[in-house]
Order: structure tokens, then sequence, then C-alpha cells
């Protein structure tokens, strides 16, 4: 319940946010939520598989969370924004 | 009450869950990028003492390693280096707030049919009878396992890192490998994002420093080849 709350406030938060880092935060804040589910079935089935994977999305996470502020870095000094409505380049 | 105050697991998870849930909505509802930082590394603390509850210390441990202590700062460094303060004045919320809300809204909902509706609700009463009853079961099923680690884990309740160390090098040997190379890529992807458009920008600004650079470059390239 607790992770679906939080999956649900970072989802809301990827989507209505602007700025960038803020979507990035959220999208850290909708992993964490599934480290508690995988941390809390793990528990309740008494198998370590859980605890295993949530090391492995911990990995991910700080992976996408380097390339993701590495893209946002590069963007900052492109054009100056980190509006996500603004960067509207792929529309063509 | 009475359960609440009798199961001292449940009254922890219920503050420190409610602390989470808080700072998760500031994250969202701040205006200030710091602000909204602060408050991730508390909802990242709230959710490693949940992890604790759980008996995955090992997790909790690398959750505030690597959360509290690697991403923040990340994150942190780059509020710091984009200088929001210089950027023009905005509404905080996207144009698409009410989608926004309405999917988030949706999505909870649907979490909390599966939650209610889920087989594994009306089970768990009790953990510790059922962690007992998986291993009794799991024993049953697989007499001759070589693979003793459940029961290992089992048996030394309070080794979670040994069991979870045990458990990432032997039977997750591939994945933890295929991981490790995934993070040398992720590293290598970011230096060269970063990079990349600094070398675009000193070529637009000063070409012949950049034919300078490239020299330079071939020639730190050659005395280590020699």
């Amino acid at each position: 319940m607790l992770s679906a709350t939080l999956f649900a406030i970072g989802l809301v938060g990827v989507i209505v946010r602007r700025n960038m880092i803020t979507v990035l935060m959220c999208i850290e804040l909708m992993l964490n939520a599934v480290n508690i589910n995988l941390i809390a079935f793990s528990y309740r089935l008494a198998d370590l598989q859980g605890q295993v994977f949530t090391i492995f999305v911990i990995t991910i996470a700080a992976g996408e969370a380097a390339v993701g502020l590495a893209i946002i870095i590069q963007l900052y000094r492109l054009r100056s924004t980190v509006n996500v409505d603004e960067v509207k380049t792929l529309h063509g | 009450m009475d359960a609440l105050t009798s199961n001292a697991p449940l009254l922890v998870f219920m503050i420190i869950g409610t602390i989470a849930v808080a700072a998760s909505f500031l994250v969202v509802l701040m205006r200030n990028p710091v602000h909204s930082a602060l408050f991730l590394l508390l909802t990242f603390l709230c959710v490693a003492v949940l992890f604790v509850i759980k008996s995955a210390e090992f997790v909790a441990a690398v959750q505030v390693l690597v959360y509290a202590g690697g991403i923040m700062v990340l994150f942190l460094f780059v509020v710091m280096l984009i200088n929001y303060r210089h950027l023009p004045e905005e509404r905080v919320m996207s144009k698409v707030w009410l989608g926004g809300i309405a999917v988030g809204a949706a999505i909870f909902l649907l979490f909390v049919m599966i939650v209610r509706t889920g087989a594994y609700h009306d089970q768990v009463p009790n953990p510790e009878k059922k962690l007992n009853t998986v291993k009794e079961t799991y024993l049953a099923e697989h007499p001759n396992d070589p693979n003793k680690l459940v029961r290992r884990t089992r048996e030394k309740a309070n080794r979670n890192s040994e069991a979870v160390g045990m458990a990432l090098y032997r039977d997750y040997l591939v994945p933890f490998e295929v991981i490790s190379l995934f993070l040398l890529v992720a590293m290598i992807g970011a230096i060269v994002i970063g990079k990349r458009e600094l070398s675009a920008m000193e070529e637009e600004t000063a070409p012949d420093y950049m034919i300078e650079r490239v020299e330079t470059e071939k020639e730190v390239k050659e005395s280590m080849s020699a």
C-alpha cells in the first residue's frame, strides 16, 4: 500500500513537474517504491531473490541518475533551460 | 490500537511510512529543487528504515550508501551547477498537470485494488509463522537440494549480508557481472555525454584551441604507446 502510494506520487511528479531535475527525482521515487515492494515480498515469501533484485534496481537507478543528470547538464549548456515543456526540438 | 502498541514493528512502519509519504509529496510540491532533493533524502532514509524492519539490513545499508551518499550528492551537485536562480521565473507545474494527477490517481486505484484482491492479503497475520511454513515446505519439496541458500538464510536469520552475498555471488553471478558491465557503460556514457558538448562549444568559440587540443591528445597517445 505504501509502495503504491509512493509510486503514484512519483508518477504524478514525473508527469506534472516542469523542472527536469525534479522529474529525475520522481523517477528515483518510483524505483524506491518498487524496491519497497520487492523487499516486502522477499520478507513475506522468505526468499532472498527480492533483496538481490533490489540491489540490482539500486544499481540501475544509480546509472540512470548519472546518465540522466549528464544529459540535463548538456541540455542546460546547450539551451540554458531545464524546463521539460521548452525542449521540443524533436517535434520537428 | 491495541495491535499497534503490542506490535512495535507495525507502529514503526506506520510512523516511518507516514513520514515517507509526506516527504515524497513535498518532493513533488517544492518549488526549489534543493528542497526537493533534501525531502527526497528524507524519503530514502525512511525507506531504509522500512528495509531494516523487513529484515533486509544489507539492502538498507546499500540504500543509505548509494542513494543518500551517491545519488543525492549527484543531484545536489547538478542543482548547484545549473544555478536555477538565473533561470527565468516560471510556473512549477507543467501544462498537463490535471492529466498527470488523473493518471497518478488511476494507477494508485489500480494498485489498491490489486492489493485488496491479492491472494497474499489474507495469509499474513503472523510473518514469523509464514516464514517457518515456507521454510518447511521448501525443505519438504527439496530434500536433497544442493543449494542450501534458503535454509541457510533462515537458520542464520541475523546474517543477512552473508546470505545476500551468497545469493549474489553464487546464484546470481551472471546478472551481477552484467550489472557491473552496465555500471561501466553508464559511467563511460555519462562522461562522454558530459564532455562532448564542451568540445563542440570549443569548436564554435575557439577553433585554434580545438586543433591544438587534438594535437596534444595525439602526442599523448604516441607517448603512451612508445
